[in-house]
């Protein structure tokens, strides 16, 4: 089960990875974007690891959410509003949820995920972080439809997750800055499937 | 990486301070929100004009604040749109009671935080918001699988124009109105010799050979359409030209507004020279030049490299291009 304290140690150890990753990240970014995912998504992390420390929380749903619009607010490009309507719409599916199992933390991932789709009205193939929680969305259902609990669901996302970011190195981009180079854009990993992947891992190391 | 900074995470800031001193009788400059203001509070029943994007593509947005441009630029970080709060903080500010038109350039992160901040906007003091969005590269294949054309050089023009509407008095529904015409008419194609460093990056975000360009480069160091060997102004003129009269008819009318626009990194001796071969391509096509523009106006930050933007324009556009001009990076007739 997860409470408050699971949920800030996912985004604090998130930021941790985000750090740690900001090079690969921004790397992935500068052969078919521009080079920000990195540096972007580290600051943003960063800034919403704090909130922990600076503000007494005492409900999962008012985390989440302020974790949302700290990204929002300091993420910038179109990782901001992605991520941030993500941990928004999550928190607000988690309103008066004070223990998540895996069936209340499987609610919150799918809203976080329309959410995302809602922004950036992305489909599957498009080489995109849906490219990445998709198949996540689907495993996780499919773990706790065989029985599994809150860390085998997690475990099976993140690794489906992993597949299906390594997946959109065929991909051609059709989303986003990478779809500008059409064919080009073929044979790079997307960096949003990565840092998405990286955050199912995170939670499947804290969450549980 | 060689650069004038202090710390890569500090140079938006440090940049803009630099721009409050350089300009203290005509800008204000937000450092907490990074927006650029007129020194004077916005005229009640004036339309209020706002754009922004990520830095690096100075003089664009900070540079063309000020009478008959813009009245906020939101300052993001380096090719980095700005995040929806910077957008918020302006709207409200250059609301004069006659709406707020936002100008975004078509990039999937601007586009989508200056959305929510237009909702935001809306919902928390009844600002009137439009939005007009940039999409005038013909590098990019538009298609409705794509996120379409990006916005580049016609968002120059677009300001100084659609300013000069706002100056006069033109409700907002005109000004957007207009800004979408501007935007109909206008077409960008682009050229990068070498790739730019982004501070934060620390490093080039492409490798070019000695002996090759990219052709079709946007405005924030994503590489081109295609690889070339090196070729004469000359050639360069007619891979930047060509595409841009195949996709539109600019014979006729009033002419065209032209911008020769460098890339951060090349000399105006090379942008003149670009400018005199584009200048002849256009005249053999039939293209009347009607006004035209050669320097560095939206940049990649030390990229070298140059635009050609066109704009088929109307006798209101012309008009209101030679409207007073009063910004730190467009100046004439005041």
């Amino acid at each position: 089960m997860a409470n408050l304290q699971s949920f800030a140690a996912w985004i604090g150890d998130y930021a941790g990875v985000v750090a740690e990753q900001a090079d690969y990240l921004t790397d992935l970014d500068r052969a078919i974007g521009d080079a920000d995912h990195g540096s972007n998504m580290q600051r943003g992390m960063a800034r919403a690891a704090r909130l922990a420390d600076e503000e007494e929380f005492t409900a999962i749903d008012a985390y989440l959410k302020k974790v949302g619009m700290s990204l929002v607010s300091n993420v910038g490009g179109a990782s901001g509003p992605l991520y941030g309507t993500f941990f928004l719409r999550m928190g607000g599916a988690l309103a008066g949820v004070e223990e998540a199992g895996a069936e209340e933390v499987g609610a919150a991932l799918r809203a976080g995920v329309e959410g995302i789709l809602a922004r950036g009205k992305a489909e599957v193939g498009d080489k995109t972080m849906y490219d990445a929680w998709s198949p996540a969305l689907d495993a996780f259902d499919a773990a706790v439809g065989a029985g599994g609990d809150l860390a085998g669901a997690l475990a099976a996302a993140a690794e489906a997750a992993a597949k299906g970011r390594d997946g959109t190195e065929d991909l051609v981009a059709r989303k986003g800055r990478a779809s500008y180079l059409g064919e080009r854009s073929r044979g790079h990993i997307d960096p949003g499937a990565t840092s998405s992947t990286m955050l199912l891992e995170s939670a499947a190391r804290t969450l549980a | 990486m060689k650069k004038l900074i202090n710390d890569p995470a500090d140079v938006v800031v440090e940049a803009l301070r630099g721009m409050a001193a350089a300009h203290r009788g005509r800008l204000r400059v937000d450092l907490d929100n990074k927006v650029v203001y007129r020194k004077e509070q916005i005229r009640p029943g004036k339309v209020g004009l706002i754009s922004g994007g990520g830095s690096g593509h100075e003089p664009m947005h900070g540079g063309f604040v000020g009478l008959g441009m813009l009245d906020a630029a939101c300052a993001g970080e380096v090719f980095t749109s700005p995040v929806p709060d910077q957008m918020m903080a302006a709207t409200k500010e250059v609301d004069g009671g006659a709406g707020v038109l936002h100008i975004v350039k078509n990039y999937t992160g601007d586009v989508m935080n200056f959305e929510m901040a237009a909702e935001l906007a809306a919902a928390d003091a009844g600002t009137q918001v439009q939005a007009v969005v940039v999409d005038d590269d013909v590098a990019v294949q538009d298609s409705l699988y794509t996120a379409g054309r990006r916005g580049v050089g016609t968002t120059v023009l677009l300001e100084k124009i659609v300013g000069a509407a706002a100056e006069e008095g033109r409700s907002l529904a005109d000004c957007a109105a207009l800004a979408t015409r501007v935007n109909d008419n206008g077409r960008s194609m682009g050229m990068a010799l070498t790739s730019c460093t982004v501070p934060a990056a620390g490093k080039p975000t492409f490798e070019l050979a000695e002996d090759e360009m990219e052709v079709g480069i946007g405005i924030h160091g994503e590489p081109g359409r295609k690889r070339v060997p090196l070729a004469s102004a000359r050639e360069v003129a007619e891979m930047l030209v060509e595409p841009i009269l195949s996709d539109l008819d600019f014979t006729g009318d009033s002419g065209a507004i032209v911008l020769m626009n460098g890339m951060g990194g090349t000399p105006l001796l090379e942008l003149y020279l670009m400018y005199a071969e584009v200048a002849q391509i256009l005249e053999r096509s039939g293209v009347t030049i009607a006004r035209c523009l050669v320097g560095n106006y939206i940049t990649s930050l030390e990229m070298a490299g140059c635009s050609v933007t066109l704009l088929k324009a109307d006798d209101d556009m012309v008009g209101l291009w030679d409207a007073p001009v009063n910004t730190p990076g467009l100046r004439w007739g005041v």
